[in-house]
């Protein structure tokens, strides 16, 4: 008997110990780069561009990567938001039998699960196959290839959570699947649509190997779709790799930028997924 | 009526576009790979291409051995120290914990999942990098830090986030009476855990397991940025290694130059596509499995 209470201690105390490490991590991870970010932060990092000599450890700004990552990012999210809804909408019975939905949420969980840099590589390929060199728009490709499947997954999680009933009222009253979808599906799912298309952004604005051949990047602030543009995660990974200590301490100045951005785009989706909710019928 | 029915209709239709393309994409990609890395499979072998170690792409020799073992090693090593981890912290925040407490931690969870790879680099660099270099230094492996541990380290905690999430879905989908009924036949809570819990929901957890290693497999910003990119065989934990991902990464930018080097590149993101998507199917048929046991 002392030995089964023995062994209910220890394994208990291992998983308190494990549950300790992952917050501690969290927490460590949270508190470094911020402290190291806060420490070279200014407000010329955030609104200049890099000057001549900025690599060199002389002055300038990350503005250049900040309005690059919102423009990838945004643009990429309004793409697969394009695409992404209609799919979702699909996905229930209605317009597609359970097979045709099955095979389609496996294909889209293949796709989630695809290494970013495997969406870079592919995403060049395309580039060069239409002649385009790196820049914006061969940027906002890779990623809507990144975003896709991540937005249509977690909008169409929601759609299936929504009760049968309600459609069924709607359908009793003579709508069509059309008229069903838009005024009743979609109200019932926008606190879960938010929540996905920001989750799917936030994803998008963090990554870096599907930027790195198909955006570029460059010092200027882009000003067409065919140009390069710079961004967030790709500022932190070259200013990390220079050798010269003022460049690295930017980098972790970009990165506690990225950071905040992402941390708020995160606090923001549960945010407004509790405000939409008031209005949806449960 | 009319125009409701047809609106209805044309609705439906290009909906049904937009999920054929869904579909085709995977396909595309994988097709549009091949293709681009057919000149070099053509050329040589493809268990020469995965077995030799000779690397020199000026030279003509593509060896992927040592990256293979790279990304391999560097997998297993996040694997073995995240899987224990997370699996006790799932049980515990499933089985123990209360319900405030379970979804303050899911919080966390979520927001580490969220946290950009390139930040876990950084931090790789900053914390890790000098602890494995102690620790190196400590057991006589005198090493710069940048190496498979770190990346293993690394990953490991990247990969941590899904497990937990899955596992503690996996764990809460098994049914209320069987704990139940295991406690009232006088068993202690991680009896229950052990003989009732963790047996029935094996397969879902193999599938979070699953989803976790094909996640450390394809990673690639953190990784290249603290395992050292040295293209050899690794000897110890210690030693620099340069995993897939990270070769692919490094190189893409000037390949164009050298002939089949491109091809080769391709190669290796199409090995990355399938493993990673073979292993997710496997998953993906495991934790069906599990739904359809639960339903019994």
């Amino acid at each position: 008997m002392k030995l089964r209470k023995l062994e209910e201690t220890f394994f208990k105390g291992l998983m308190i110990a494990s549950v300790s490490t992952i917050l501690a991590l969290l927490i460590g991870i949270v508190l470094v780069i911020a402290l190291r970010g806060a420490s070279s932060l200014n407000l010329s990092m955030l609104i200049q561009t890099p000057k001549g000599g900025y690599y060199l450890g002389r002055g300038g700004g990350i503005a250049n990567a900040i309005v690059g990552s919102l423009y990838l990012s945004l643009g990429a999210a309004l793409l697969s938001f394009l695409f992404g809804l209609p799919i979702a909408f699909a996905l229930q019975k209605e317009y597609t039998g359970r097979h045709l939905s099955n095979i389609t949420r496996l294909a889209l969980d293949i796709l989630w699960g695809t290494p970013s840099i495997v969406y870079g590589a592919f995403g060049f390929i395309v580039m060069v196959y239409f002649g385009l060199t790196a820049s914006l728009l061969g940027g906002m490709i890779a990623l809507t290839l990144l975003m896709l499947p991540i937005m249509t997954r977690s909008i169409d999680e929601v759609i299936r959570m929504i009760p049968l009933e309600l459609k069924e009222t709607s359908y009793s009253l003579g709508s069509t699947r059309f008229e069903t979808t838009l005024k009743v599906i979609f109200r019932q799912a926008l606190p879960g649509i938010t929540t996905g298309i920001l989750l799917a952004f936030g994803r998008g604005i963090g990554d870096a190997a599907s930027v790195l051949f198909t955006a570029g990047y460059t010092d200027h602030i882009p000003r067409s779709l065919t140009d390069p543009a710079a961004s967030l995660p790709l500022a932190v990974f070259f200013q990390v790799a220079t050798p010269i200590p003022e460049v690295q301490q930017r980098a972790y100045a970009s990165a506690l930028i990225l950071l905040v951005i992402v941390l708020f785009v995160s606090i923001l989706s549960r945010l407004l997924s509790r405000r939409f909710s008031r209005h949806i019928v449960r | 009526m009319r125009l409701r029915r047809i609106k209805d209709n044309l609705a439906g239709k290009s909906m049904l576009l937009a999920v054929a393309f869904a579909n085709s994409l995977v396909l595309v990609i994988a097709l549009g790979l091949f293709v681009k890395s057919w000149p070099i499979l053509a050329k040589e072998s493809i268990l020469n291409l995965l077995f030799s170690s000779s690397w020199a792409p000026l030279k003509g020799q593509f060896g992927f051995f040592p990256f293979i073992v790279g990304t391999l090693e560097v997998t297993a090593i996040a694997m073995v120290l995240a899987v224990p981890v997370c699996l006790l912290s799932a049980i515990y925040l499933s089985e123990y914990a209360h319900r405030h407490f379970r979804e303050l931690v899911r919080l966390v969870v979520d927001i580490m999942a969220g946290i950009p790879s390139v930040i876990y680099g950084l931090w790789g660099i900053v914390v890790i990098v000098p602890f494995v270099r102690f620790v190196g230094q400590a057991f006589g492996h005198p090493t710069t830090g940048y190496s498979l541990l770190a990346g293993g380290i690394i990953l490991a905690m990247m990969v941590s986030p899904i497990i937990i999430s899955v596992s503690i879905e996996v764990f809460r989908a098994v049914p209320a009476q069987a704990r139940e009924t295991a406690l009232a036949l006088g068993t202690t809570r991680w009896e229950a855990v052990k003989y009732v819990i963790l047996r029935s929901s094996r397969h879902g957890l193999l599938s979070a397991i699953t989803l976790g290693f094909t996640r450390a497999f394809g990673e690639t910003i953190a990784v290249l940025m603290i395992v050292g990119n040295v293209p050899r065989v690794p000897a110890s934990i210690f030693d620099p290694a340069y995993p897939l991902p990270a070769l692919l990464a490094n190189n893409y930018g000037e390949m164009m130059s050298i002939p089949l080097y491109d091809s080769a590149l391709l190669l290796s993101a199409l090995i990355l596509l399938l493993v990673v998507s073979g292993f997710n199917l496997g998953a993906h048929f495991a934790l069906l499995r599990t739904e359809r046991g639960m339903d019994r």
